[in-house]
């Protein structure tokens, strides 16, 4: 058949892949084995992946040496939440405008969407830097939500609109033959249908919203409380002694929610940047 | 037969439009406005023309640019040549696929800053992984501090770089390896075509278009990144990694001289357009000569 493999290429892409994975999951296995040894032991050269005193002590200690973490978690969780949420309502109905109406300075309005993600959001600190501070929005949590959600509504447009293209106009129309609104026909019609798609943009979002945290944080936020994970832990490096196994340990804990959502919804998303990737 | 106006597409845009203006448009035409102001912390500002723009190129700033299209070259040029690696890998009819596709995700789904805690530890030199095991097959003959160094720091910043970016490139061109017909594939099989070269002359005209956006686009996101270099040497060691967003990030918000430091963000913006434009405008020649479709 087409798809036979030689034996030959068989090991070698088994190699390729196996190669790939040490590049893409050392980091991770790294940190893992720092933050199962103790502090004298994470600082003793030479390096060794395995000594025998490992132990799972930094998770345990960690919630009392860094008392903040489960604010810091709960903080990138929700910011997160928020930016997905206000984002979702900026993207369906611009998606589906784009999508499904003609009329003038549409392909513009297209365009000029997909231009702003060639701004990075570090290019606009200073303005809003002193947007947030004259509208007294700094040191709060929408100094992170708001431009958090307004970086990602370009390419959630992008990926929305592909999804609403290949819904069938048909449904639209048999709706409206049926007397409903446009408005209700939106709501109650193309939504549930759009279901996996937006499923899809959310966790698309909702992960760059995790992603982009930091530099937002860092800028707009001084009180500790209001810290997401990523900015709450960078306070602990550059110390005098970083506490590296613990810090490991609240690292790989508070990465575990997103973890886990993407393997559970791992193959939507694959479906999902499929379509988004491959149309227009 | 005329039509009224009709308001509703536009009223469903409203939300984003007002969003994107709010946080993108007007802080951009701000930033040019800015740029030619002596803003600081302390309020009022002046008008001073093209001053600012005056004094960053009497500082290194040519090797600012230079140093930022070299970084992003490189770290591009990465990514896509293990973005289409790891295409081909995940699309092969191998056993096991299914858990390489939710392996090789990780760098893309944990916040970057995270990941990038990870590497900082990886390329400590008495105690980190890389080091570590170079001495023990014999690469380094002592320990290897990777960020105390220019050359070996701008290498790390490009690695960790490319460790972030390549997962999505790699789904992107899976996305569009998959979507190029089989039955080709087929015709090409029962000619007693090979592998290789039914990848050579299917596969990767077809998926040229993708490479090509995906390569712009990750372009765009290497350039204004921000988080790696800023988490694994601040810029350093003596500017070896200070790229313009770098460079605009301390010179407006850790100095707080915004009207310098939004200079220096017009000229990213400048640099972006430019170099869009022109690869695009390559892009096109390109494709009119060989006749493929762009």
């Amino acid at each position: 058949m087409i798809h036979k493999y030689k034996w030959w290429e068989k090991i070698g892409m088994y190699l390729a892949i196996t190669a790939f994975l040490i590049f893409i999951l050392a980091p991770f296995v790294e940190a893992f084995l720092v933050s199962m040894r103790p502090l004298e032991a994470v600082f003793r050269a030479p390096h060794r992946f395995f000594t025998a005193d490992m132990s799972f002590a930094s998770y345990v200690n960690m919630w009392t040496s860094v008392p903040m973490l489960p604010r810091y978690i709960f903080n990138s969780f929700f910011i997160s939440c928020a930016v997905t949420a206000l984002a979702l309502a900026c993207i369906i109905p611009a998606a589906y405008s784009l999508s499904r109406f003609e009329y003038r300075f549409r392909t513009g309005i297209l365009t000029a969407f997909l231009a702003v993600n060639m701004v990075g959001a570090a290019v606009l600190i200073i303005p809003l830097y002193k947007l947030m501070l004259a509208i007294g929005l700094l040191n709060t949590y929408w100094a992170m939500i708001i431009p958090g959600a307004a970086f990602s509504v370009p390419t959630g447009i992008f990926l929305m609109r592909s999804y609403f293209l290949r819904i069938p106009k048909e449904l639209e129309e048999a709706a409206y033959v049926d007397g409903a609104s446009r408005l209700y026909t939106l709501w109650r019609v193309i939504l549930p249908v759009s279901l996996p798609g937006i499923i899809v943009v959310a966790i698309t979002v909702f992960i760059g919203a995790y992603a982009q945290q930091f530099l937002f944080a860092l800028t707009f936020n001084s009180i500790d409380a209001y810290n997401p994970l990523p900015m709450g832990l960078y306070q602990f490096f550059g110390r005098e002694r970083v506490v590296y196994n613990e810090l490991m340990a609240a690292s790989l804990v508070g990465i575990l929610p997103v973890l886990f959502v993407y393997v559970f919804l791992q193959k939507y998303i694959v479906a999902g940047l499929t379509a988004g990737a491959v149309k227009e | 037969m005329t039509r009224r106006f009709d308001a509703f597409p536009y009223m469903l845009l409203l939300p984003a439009f007002f969003l994107t203006v709010i946080i993108v448009a007007w802080p951009l035409f701000e930033t040019f406005r800015l740029s030619f102001t002596n803003a600081s912390l302390r309020p009022g500002e002046k008008y001073v023309g093209f001053e600012n723009y005056v004094e960053i190129f009497e500082d290194d700033f040519w090797e600012v640019i230079t140093r930022t299209f070299i970084w992003m070259f490189f770290g591009v040029l990465i990514k896509i040549i293990l973005g289409v690696t790891g295409a081909v890998l995940l699309n092969a009819a191998l056993p096991g696929r299914g858990l390489f596709r939710v392996l090789i995700m990780p760098p893309w789904i944990v916040p970057i800053a995270i990941g990038v805690f990870m590497w900082s530890w990886m390329y400590n030199g008495q105690f980190g992984m890389i080091s570590g095991v170079a001495q023990k097959i014999g690469l380094l003959s002592g320990p290897f501090e990777f960020l105390a160094y220019k050359n070996s720091s701008f290498i790390a910043t490009i690695v960790t770089d490319v460790w972030v970016g390549t997962p999505l490139v790699s789904l992107y061109l899976l996305a569009a390896m998959q979507s190029v017909p089989n039955e080709l594939y087929e015709a090409a099989w029962t000619d007693g075509a090979g592998r290789f070269y039914r990848f050579r002359r299917i596969t990767l005209p077809l998926i040229a278009p993708s490479i090509f956006t995906m390569a712009l686009l990750s372009a765009i996101w290497t350039f204004n990144s921000f988080d790696i270099i800023w988490i694994l040497t601040e810029g350093g060691p003596r500017g070896a990694t200070t790229t313009m967003i770098i460079d605009t990030y301390k010179t407006a918000i850790s100095r707080f001289r915004f009207g310098e430091g939004s200079a220096r963000a017009v000229m990213i913006l400048i640099c972006l357009t430019a170099f869009s434009v022109g690869y695009l405008i390559l892009l096109a020649k390109a494709s009119r000569r060989t006749g493929a479709k762009g």
